[in-house]
């Protein structure tokens, strides 16, 4: 593995096979009456969040102490950034209190990698997610949550069909989800409206369709993508309404998939707008699982980055 | 040059016999759990218990495994290495008598690890350590409780137990470490 995860692209097949095996076996500490491993004593773990995200924060703090690691919580808001202190100055603060790891979300595209290449710390970074480029760790715990119910949980998803619907241009869920499930063998398409998918979208390793209906009989796994408000400068569909009956999933379109097929969404959820309340609360859902598996493909990933030896 | 040290049947004489000692030391299988170490201490955790179902039928021990990586004091020595299984009999250890399986005792680091691992999992009655090899060179102040085969050993020598479950072939065989 190498000594940073900063895309999907960063690990080879053996590298994300590894990563969920080590997560399978992590996944155990959770139910037991002790929840903590004595692993990462002594190393210290910052969360350096520039951006808001809750979910993904408190599963890297859950991780990384349920590792044993001294987690720090950086968040931009209330912050020396916000007195317009660069990345550079923080990263420089981080080396000097001795960070062994740094999870960072940015909303800028190529901070974590910045933060990584520029020699500025030592620190094994983690990417948790930069401006609509990657989130890996995303990805990593989607591959896990497909492995369990469609692949035993073991080895990789060769074969598998996945279709990732909504809101492409803005989602680096999807990005890092195509990289990483492209390297295990699935096979991905991508449904979202020609204005929502990104500009050399044909280049990446899976296919796309316009239309919703067409793949769904064939999907093992359909993940719906949150529609990003936030990011929505411009008009990107004609209404919320028109959206959510051409690519929204409903329980008529949950009825077109195989028996076995699971639906997920890597939250926050709009409901009634890319997913309805019947189909997120359905039988077939496995949105609550992908958090709690959150934690322990984060539990994997920092304990192969900070475990061994650096 | 490589030496045989156990063959097959020294090996299923071996395993027999700690079967036969625990029973006899523990007085009966009643509240027993076996967990081996991995990888090649839960095989042989697996024959301790066959072995044991054979000689006092109607009892059959409960078998499990134990991973001690994350508990290990050499993690910082190299690079980080992959999970092995933890599988925890589910009756738990509570109260009960552990015997902990592993291939080979050295400087007694994985026991150490693997006491360190047990304590997360619960609060045995008792512990005790049964081994298929002890080369001596002890780190720790630690002793096993059932020995296969007692082997004294240089620190140059290396010591590789092979068993039919995950190498095709029982054997113990000492080489000179390159």
């Amino acid at each position: 593995m190498k000594r940073h995860l900063l895309s999907a692209a960063d690990l080879t097949h053996d590298d994300a096979v590894l990563v969920l095996d080590t997560a399978r076996e992590l996944a155990a500490v959770s139910t037991r009456e002790v929840k903590k491993l004595p692993t990462l004593r002594g190393r210290t773990v910052v969360n350096l969040f520039f951006e808001d995200s809750t979910r993904t924060r408190i599963s890297f703090e859950a991780a990384a102490k349920r590792l044993s690691a001294d987690v720090i919580n950086f968040s931009a808001k209330g912050s020396s950034v916000s007195k317009g202190e660069s990345l550079k100055d923080t990263a420089m603060t981080l080396q000097a209190m001795g960070a062994d790891g740094v999870v960072i979300r940015h909303g800028a595209s190529g901070a974590p990698h910045r933060l990584a290449n520029s020699g500025w710390i030592e620190a094994a970074v983690v990417n948790a997610g930069d401006g609509t480029h990657e989130h890996p760790t995303q990805a990593l715990l989607d591959a896990f949550t497909m492995r369990e119910h469609l692949a035993g949980g073991e080895g990789d998803l060769a074969g598998r069909r996945v279709t990732i619907v909504g809101d492409v241009l803005h989602s680096r869920v999807a990005r890092s989800n195509v990289l990483l499930l492209h390297t295990l063998g699935a096979h991905v398409t991508l449904v979202a409206p020609p204005t929502l998918l990104p500009v050399g979208v044909e280049t990446w390793p899976c296919e796309v369709s316009y239309d919703l209906d067409a793949p769904l009989p064939d999907s093992d796994a359909v993940m719906m993508l949150r529609v990003q408000r936030e990011r929505m400068g411009a008009a990107f569909f004609p209404s919320e309404r028109e959206y959510s009956r051409r690519y929204g999933l409903d329980s008529r379109r949950a009825g077109m998939l195989p028996g076995h097929a699971i639906v997920m969404h890597p939250g926050p959820m709009n409901r009634g707008m890319e997913i309805t309340a019947e189909v997120a609360d359905g039988s077939r859902s496995v949105i609550v699982e992908q958090v709690t598996n959150g934690v322990s493909i984060r539990m994997a990933v920092l304990y192969l980055l900070l475990g061994g030896r650096s | 040059m490589p030496t045989r040290v156990l063959d097959q049947s020294d090996i299923t004489r071996a395993l027999s016999r700690i079967a036969h000692e625990i029973l006899e030391r523990e007085k009966g299988a009643d509240n027993l759990v076996l967990l081996g170490i991995p990888s090649r201490g839960v095989p042989l955790a697996h024959r301790i218990a066959e072995r044991i179902a054979a000689i006092e039928p109607g009892t059959a021990p409960p078998v499990g495994s134990l991973d001690i990586t994350m508990f290990r004091d050499d993690l910082r020595l190299r690079p980080a290495r992959a999970l092995e299984r933890t599988d925890v009999p589910a009756g738990g250890i509570d109260g009960r008598t552990v015997v902990l399986v592993d291939d080979v005792l050295f400087s007694g680091r994985s026991v150490r690890a693997a006491l360190d691992a047990l304590s997360e999992l619960g609060r045995p009655r008792a512990v005790r350590l049964a081994v298929l090899i002890d080369r001596g060179h002890r780190e720790f102040p630690i002793r096993a409780d059932y020995v296969g085969k007692n082997v004294p050993t240089s620190l140059r020598e290396s010591v590789q137990v092979r068993v039919a479950e995950i190498d095709g072939t029982d054997e113990v065989i000492i080489g000179e470490d390159a």
